[in-house]
């Protein structure tokens, strides 16, 4: 009964985002205010049935029933609580339905934010939302419905949820990275609303920011978490390993990150306004494309879910429409939009441009990358070779160069900047970051290393130039005291946000160049060093957990002769599907990582074991945590930003961002 | 550096107009990709190198660097040659299956460290086990190019000749040997019979 109500939940919402893709337009075209309106208790009625459907499907899996198909292949009576929640996105159907609730929620959140923006914009939106939405909802009722039945005869007991995402990161990663997905939806159907409109102004450019900004966040967090389950997860001590499934999740991020910064300059300075829609555009269709790759099968990846070539070809027909729709529409108005204004060459305009144009070569670096085998046949040959050293070849000094920049973008004013005072600002950071990174090396190591050195001297760049701003900011203000206030959270946002990406950077560094991995076979009472510890096997112990039997190494780590921890790592059978899973022992630290993994059993009680020294690995996702952070932060400081300003105020610069 | 800059084009409208089409045209160029590649298989890449043979100078040796790896030292028999580095994730996930089918069913099979550092490469294959008759080391991915690698793990099928008479792109594992597997018996069975 429970899947049948979820059922006809989701065709209601089918039924709704159909009206609110239709008649808040409708009600645009004849000047009705009523059916303009309606677009509120339609976005609100879609996201409340989408809400029962997917209460529906949860109830589903923490009853057991067995006779819903898609329980069945994800559940187990014997899976543990927290984990029948998540395995509701378990897989294809789940994770769709999951994808649309985001959707509906995105589309809440806009109309309840929204009310006071022009109506015609109001219906606009939230009509370009509906649209997506019916797109998807027919797509998951069609070929993906999760509440398809086996009746009359139900299976006895499930297949268990895949034992690589019986994990707490797995649990609260694919959400994150959907809200950052789907949250561009918002700058998407913003920007199609501009279209119709045939206008951009700076008040269009400030109602998208804090929402871009919002969903770069949280897909930032996404990202984020998966690079750090992979890490822990997989066993291997990896944390990017430029598969495809990681690369599309990086595309929309670089894509969007671009568009934060051109929708920057269009608000400040009325310029890159067809760029920016463009950017909006291209962010979210690169997060469809992310959600087709990993569903249509036409890439090889170590993460792809089970695939079926109708869903792909209903999957690709909806993005056709979707992206090739708005490029007609962007095609035929853009035009209309151009932008005419005059900035000089050392200004924050040009920084910016030079942001957008190095994220778009870096953009197209990876999606080359990642989609280089779909060329091959059309370029005829095959002489092509790509792999993680192409990624790390091209990337990682495009990423360098905007760091080095974006010091500079820091400090620079908007229209124009006499450049000795620039000089004058940067010089300090200068040699602040040139000391530290050739020092820093030396201090850490004992020698010279000029990729670490780089990610140090960036690190320092970016902190110094940071406070460089911020001092001049400060100074500028009459009251030095309220003038740390008055910078506003949108500021520091933008500066925290920018420190973390260095953060991240020399962590990437560092744990590139420092780690040691040591694999050795160890009898109990066996004893080695690494980084500085000593590990000592104690042997193994045999344990039961709810839906696994394991087998548990117990090692101790001693540092100057006291032990710190019991590092115990698993080797895990899940007994459902009898699968063999590795379980890594990490003791986490700011400066280090320890981490041992489980290899094979060799004779006589000895093990193959694994055991790592990450130095500075935590930093990388400290710094997304930063940037996430940050963008929140900035997305915070604009809230007010939904109530449009009266006429003469809109033309009225900011002193900031 | 006081020379202003005028952003906006001095393009004429039907220039501009043209450009503002170019993203459209990219986006249906792609969908029409796309839609080619669905369903086909992205584990089987048809290579135009079937039937001709592997080059006559493989590179030098992983494990030793003075010996210098040539056709012949295929010594006859038909080999797997398997792409593989240390940076491929998906190779240390492909490993253990190639020590399983080099030790149960003895397929000769011959390594192309692809894109390396010899040290890590050789710690790898202590750590993990080495299925391989002999690797080649090609740091330069000369031979890669050569033989049209696209990526890693990527095996060819070479007959006793040395030459390639197959491709698979990916995992070899349990699901997909079994398509090779038939093929290098063949190539057993013809060597067995002359």
């Amino acid at each position: 009964m429970i899947p049948e109500l979820g059922h006809l939940a989701l065709i209601l919402a089918l039924c709704l985002a159909i009206a609110l893709a239709v008649v808040p337009l409708f009600g645009n075209a004849t000047s009705q205010l009523r059916l303009q309106v309606a677009a509120h208790p339609l976005a609100l009625g879609q996201g409340c049935m989408l809400l029962l459907a997917y209460a529906a499907l949860t109830v589903s899996f923490i009853m057991d029933d067995f006779s819903v198909v898609y329980v069945v292949a994800n559940s187990n009576s014997a899976l543990p609580l927290p984990y029948k929640f998540s395995a509701v996105w378990g897989s294809h159907e789940g994770s769709l339905l999951l994808w649309v609730v985001i959707l509906s929620l995105w589309t809440i959140a806009v109309s309840l934010l929204g009310k006071r923006l022009p109506l015609l914009m109001q219906a606009r939106v939230l009509a370009v939302m509906g649209m997506i939405s019916s797109g998807f909802l027919a797509f998951t009722l069609l070929t993906s419905n999760p509440f398809k039945r086996y009746l009359p005869d139900a299976a006895i007991e499930g297949a268990d949820l895949n034992p690589l995402l019986q994990d707490f990161g797995l649990m609260i990663h694919p959400p994150m990275l959907y809200m950052g997905y789907v949250g561009f939806s918002v700058a998407f159907a913003f920007a199609i609303a501009a279209l119709m409109d045939g206008k951009v102004d700076a008040a269009w450019a400030r109602w998208v920011r804090p929402w871009t900004a919002m969903a770069w966040g949280f897909l930032t967090l996404g990202i984020a978490l998966g690079s750090w389950w992979a890490y822990y997860e997989l066993g291997w001590g990896g944390w990017w390993f430029w598969d495809p499934v990681e690369n599309a999740s990086l595309m929309p991020w670089l894509s969007g990150t671009a568009l934060l910064h051109s929708l920057a300059v269009s608000e400040q300075r009325r310029l890159f306004k067809s760029w920016t829609l463009l950017l909006a555009i291209l962010t979210f269709s690169l997060s469809l494309l992310g959600t087709f790759l990993v569903r249509s099968g036409v890439l090889t990846s170590v993460h792809a879910f089970a695939t079926d070539p109708e869903r792909g070809y209903f999957m690709l027909l909806l993005l056709v429409l979707c992206v090739g729709g708005s490029l007609v529409l962007y095609a035929l108005r853009a035009s209309t939009v151009r932008s005419r204004a005059v900035f000089n060459l050392l200004s924050r305009e040009t920084c910016l441009l030079a942001n957008n144009i190095l994220l778009m070569v870096a953009l197209a670096i990876v999606f080359l990358g990642t989609l280089y085998p779909l060329f091959l046949d059309v370029l005829g040959g095959e002489r092509i070779s790509v792999g993680a050293p192409y990624f790390n070849f091209l990337f990682v000094p495009i990423m360098a160069l905007l760091l080095l920049l974006l010091g500079i973008g820091i400090n620079v004013r908007w229209r124009a900047m006499p450049s000795q005072r620039l000089m004058h600002l940067l010089r300090q950071p200068l040699l602040w970051a040139l000391g530290a990174g050739f020092a820093w090396p030396w201090v850490y190591a004992g020698a010279f290393n000029a990729s670490v050195a780089l990610a140090g001297a960036l690190l320092v760049w970016l902190l110094a130039t940071s406070v460089a701003d911020l001092w001049q900011r400060v100074q500028q203000q009459n009251n030095a005291e309220s003038a740390w206030w008055k910078l506003g959270a949108s500021y520091y946002g933008m500066l925290l946000a920018h420190i973390g990406i260095g953060f991240t950077a020399l962590g990437i560094a560092m744990v590139s160049h420092y780690s040691v991995e040591v694999s050795l076979r160890m009898a109990p009472n066996d004893k080695v060093n690494v980084g500085g510890y000593q590990f000592i096997f104690d042997g193994v112990k045999s344990i039961d957990g709810p839906n696994y039997s394991s087998i548990q190494a117990q090692v101790q780590v001693l540092k100057n002769g006291s032990v710190q921890q019991i590092l115990q790592p698993e080797k895990r059978h899940y007994n459902a599907g009898q699968q063999v899973m590795t379980e890594v022992a990490i003791d986490a630290g700011l400066w280090r990582d320890l981490y041992v993994a489980m290899g094979e059993p060799l004779a006589q009680d000895s093990w193959a074991l694994r055991i790592h020294y990450k130095p500075f690995v935590r930093w990388i996702w400290l710094g997304a945590l930063l940037m996430a952070f940050g963008a929140g932060l900035a997305a915070w400081g604009k809230r007010h930003r939904f109530i449009p300003l009266p006429v003469a105020q809109t033309r009225h610069k900011g002193i900031n961002s | 550096m006081n020379q202003d800059t005028t952003v906006a084009t001095n393009w004429s409208g039907w220039r501009w107009r043209l450009l503002l089409l170019l993203p459209m045209v990219l986006a249906f160029g792609m969908g029409a990709l796309l839609w080619k590649s669905i369903g086909t298989d992205p584990n089987r890449l048809e290579s135009n190198l079937i039937g001709k043979p592997i080059p006559e100078l493989l590179g030098p040796s992983l494990l030793d660097q003075q010996r210098l790896l040539q056709r012949s030292d295929l010594s006859g028999q038909p080999a797997l040659l398997n792409v593989w580095a240390t940076w491929c994730t998906s190779c240390a996930i492909e490993h253990p299956y190639l020590i399983q089918i080099a030790k149960l069913e003895q397929v000769r099979i011959i390594g192309i460290n692809y894109h390396d550092k010899r040290p890590q490469a050789i710690d790898w294959l202590n750590r993990l086990g080495n299925p391989y008759a002999f690797t080649v080391f090609d740091q330069q991915g000369d031979l890669g190019i050569e033989l049209g690698v696209t990526g890693a793990p990527e095996t060819y099928l070479v007959d006793a000749a040395g030459i390639i008479r197959a491709r698979h792109v990916g995992i070899l594992n349990e699901r997909t040997w079994p398509q090779l597997r038939q093929k290098y018996q063949q190539l057993i069975a013809d060597v067995d019979s002359q």
